[in-house]
């Protein structure tokens, strides 16, 4: 009953062809907007930004990106933690050889970085395809790391490879650094994922994007109906790559405020971010973020429930907290095997038909 | 877009809430501990964790806290994972009622993350031989102590006693000295010093890294065993540690030329290899061994209450014994911020004084149940890394037991020295520290 599009007439091609057709998910995309803008500000403190909203947002951004290449131009990519290192270290050279460059360039500039670098291990995809590019995409991962652990100059030869992200202001307002508060790095980060959240899916929804999903259907079909497969995948990486770039550079200088190419960007990193997409859903932009928000927020909300909540061990309930994550995971995939985002598009359906189903 | 986010963080914090509002009535010290007893680490996190906790419920049982005032320890689970300690740090260190009053990493990836929160939070780190080495500047890094001596003193140390067993430092020259660590900023710690004295000694270093955990070292053994060096430090933690000793025992290095830090020198490390081990040495800032009335105090007022948080019979292993030292300088500290603020209430700010002015004398040691136990410790406003007296430790297999081996040796100064000066000058230049006057 509340969620209908009865009486909802649309005289134009333009309203018809909305990203929200139905005015409530407007109402409720614009409400959702609005109270990350300007309720969780005024609320948020040192842990639910260090521990909660950036790394949510970081890792949303970079799921994004995945997605991009792997949901929407099917091209399995494992060298999602090495891209992000790429977009972290560009962010870091830039940051310490231009000191005043405003930030928003240095991220942007960070993700053409990466989407270059991308490009560059797209290559092997136009000749071999599933697990062979999984692995070319890991020998990515690989490389890059060591790269970055081998060569001094991206660590301005820090004696111990660790690099700092120096302080930065933006505006006036301090977002990286010690003491810069948590509402300005939030909203700093906020205001970019919402931003490119919406360039995404618009281009998905566009020429590039269809070309790219006609890839993944099925490659031959898609060059017969006149798609470039060179133009389409090359592309797929390069947006996905710069994606990903700008999400290692917030999760580096934003977030973490300090890092090391080993621990920070290992391989762990890219299966974190390939297990968010397909949790979350594969080839959805609403998936990458619930399914950042499902592997960022239920470690942590385990945790306390256990440790704070029912007085478990520490030890016990991190032990049953890796269990669970992993029971989870596979719970969510049996009931759903296209991740949450399609389990709210039925959701949805089904509110549609309600209170009268078939 | 983000509905289930926003019902995700709203069931958190009704889960959170209640809990850190539900504060005690009465006034206590507040020492959270981010532990590792999970991952490739735990086995070296384990004992350590167990030393520094029993050590704190001693504490409670006997004393009723420190100076009366009972001590609330708050653990939190880090896995070795700087993510997952920095959620720790900030779920921790507002926990009532005094507020964490310092923080003992035991990972250098956290510490480097604390490094620059700790000034503004005003909560000390202790990154008690471990961290950032250059630390030990107190002009430039105020809030982080990391005596009793740094990876530097023990690269310096440990090239001495080469020296030692070759005949003279000036036996050295045409030496190979190899570098077996751990791919990270830990391991990469003495690099630059060993690079430095191998420049004014002549040795030729062979640096060969070991990715994160450290379970594949084939190829860096197999390049040992072409190389022979004649002599091979190792900086690793965790598993590495008895893999490389395994490892080491296969190609049939000699043990007693094979040096680990003091990370990489407890009963788990080598009991793996058995036999093979017998004679490896590490670095060592305390003795090993549970003969010292403070473990008879552990033992009747925790164990026998069924308070220990490990098993009896591990009281007294190198890394136990390390907890045990981290905690007693650690409360020292506290007891000196009581005394020099005149309160008992101390937070963290205070401690950090008393961590500046702490002065653990050998009396005060056997005082304390540990006579003898290492060695006396100063700090001061301008140096926070103490004395830096390091000694080394062997392995007898057949009796497996570490014992000190020789005496404590005195870092080479005018080596560290410059370095610190140098590195710490960088990090205050980077990130806009004007040092402070220690006058």
């Amino acid at each position: 009953m509340l969620y209908r599009e009865t009486g909802q007439f649309k005289p134009t091609y333009q309203a018809d062809q909305a990203i929200f057709p139905i005015a409530q998910d407007r109402w409720f995309i614009t409400a959702v907007l609005a109270v990350a803008f300007l309720v969780v500000p005024l609320l948020i403190d040192d842990y639910w930004a260090n521990a909660i909203f950036l790394p949510f947002l970081a890792y949303a951004l970079a799921a994004i990106g995945l997605n991009i290449l792997t949901g929407y131009c099917g091209q399995v990519s494992l060298g999602t933690g090495g891209f992000m290192a790429v977009g972290a270290f560009s962010a870091f050279k830039l940051m310490t050889a231009f000191p005043d460059l405003n930030f928003i360039i240095v991220v942007i500039l960070a993700g053409g970085v990466t989407a270059l670098v991308g490009v560059l291990f797209g290559l092997p995809s136009l000749r071999i395809k599933g697990f062979y590019l999984a692995v070319a995409t890991l020998a990515a991962q690989f490389f890059l790391v060591w790269l970055f652990n081998k060569v001094g100059w991206f660590i301005n030869y820090n004696a111990t490879g660790q690099v700092t992200a120096p302080p930065v202001e933006f505006f006036g307002v301090l977002i990286i650094g010690p003491e810069a508060t948590p509402p300005a790095r939030y909203l700093f980060c906020l205001a970019f994922v919402a931003v490119f959240a919406l360039a995404a899916k618009n281009i998905v929804r566009g020429r590039i994007g269809r070309s790219w999903m006609a890839i993944r259907d099925m490659d031959i079909a898609a060059e017969l109906i006149g798609i470039r497969p060179l133009e389409a995948k090359l592309s797929a990486f390069a947006v996905s790559s710069f994606y990903v770039g700008m999400a290692g550079a917030l999760y580096f200088a934003v977030w973490l405020g300090a890092a090391e190419p080993g621990e920070a960007f290992g391989i762990e990193q890219s299966f974190f971010v390939l297990f968010i997409i397909i949790v979350g859903g594969l080839g959805s932009i609403l998936g990458s973020f619930l399914g950042a928000a499902f592997m960022v927020l239920m470690p942590i909300l385990l945790k306390n429930f256990m440790v704070n909540g029912i007085g478990v061990e520490v030890v016990t309930a991190k032990h049953v907290e890796i269990t669970t994550m992993g029971i989870l995971i596979v719970f969510f995939l049996i009931v759903e095997p296209h991740g949450l985002a399609r389990l709210w598009q039925i959701t949805k359906e089904k509110l549609r038909l309600w209170p009268f189903p078939h | 877009m983000k509905l289930t986010t926003l019902a995700k963080t709203v069931a958190a914090a009704a889960i959170a809430m209640p809990l850190m509002t539900a504060a005690a009535s009465a006034y206590e010290l507040v020492i959270p501990t981010l532990d590792y007893r999970t991952g490739a680490y735990a086995p070296n996190g384990i004992p350590f964790a167990n030393g520094f906790t029993d050590y704190l419920t001693l504490l409670n049982n006997r004393d009723g806290g420190i100076n009366g005032v009972m001590i609330k320890h708050v653990a939190c689970e880090t896995a070795y994972n700087t993510k997952q300690g920095v959620e720790c740090y900030e779920n921790t260190k507002n926990t009532e009622p005094s507020g964490a009053l310092v923080y003992q990493p035991l990972s250098t990836g956290i510490t480097y993350q604390l490094i620059p929160k700790s000034a503004v939070d005003k909560i000390p780190v202790f990154s008690m031989g471990y961290g950032r080495t250059s630390a030990a500047n107190g002009t430039v890094f105020p809030w982080i102590f990391n005596f009793p001596a740094t990876y530097w003193d023990q690269a310096t140390v440990f090239v001495q006693y080469i020296g030692d067993k070759e005949g003279g430092m000036d036996k050295l020259k045409g030496k190979k000295i190899a570098l077996v660590y751990h791919n990270s900023a830990y391991g990469k710690e003495p690099i630059r010093t060993l690079q430095k004295m191998s420049a004014k000694y002549g040795f030729s270093l062979l640096l060969l890294p070991v990715d994160h955990p450290g379970q594949e070292q084939k190829a860096t053994w197999l390049q040992i065993r072409r190389e022979r060096p004649d002599w091979t430090l190792m900086w690793g933690w965790g598993v590495m540690n008895q893999v490389a000793i395994k490892e080491a025992a296969s190609i049939r290095y000699p043990m007693d030329h094979f040096i680990g830090v003091w990370w990489s020198g407890s009963e788990n490390d080598v009991e793996p290899a058995g036999m093979a081990a017998n004679g490896y040495l590490s670095g060592a800032f305390h003795a090993p061994g549970d003969k010292f009335p403070l473990h008879d105090e552990i033992k009747k007022y925790v164990y026998d209450k069924n308070q220990g948080t490990g098993e009896r019979e591990r009281i007294g292993e190198v890394l136990y014994n390390r907890g045990l030292v981290a905690a007693v300088w650690t409360v020292e500290a506290i007891r000196k911020a009581m005394e020099i603020h005149g309160t008992k209430e101390v937070r963290g700010e205070q401690v950090r004084d008393g961590f500046e002015a702490l002065d653990v004398s050998e009396a005060r040691l056997k005082e304390l149940g540990l006579p003898g136990f290492t060695y006396a410790v100063k700090i001061t406003c301008a140096n926070h890394q103490g004395p830096g007296k390091v000694a080394l430790q062997q392995w007898n297999a057949k009796a497996k037991q570490w014992k000190i081996v020789t005496k404590f040796y005195e870092p080479l100064s005018d080596i560290t020295g410059p370095l610190i000066a140098e590195d710490s000058a960088q990090y205050a230049k980077e990130n806009g520290i004007t040092p402070r006057s220690c006058n």
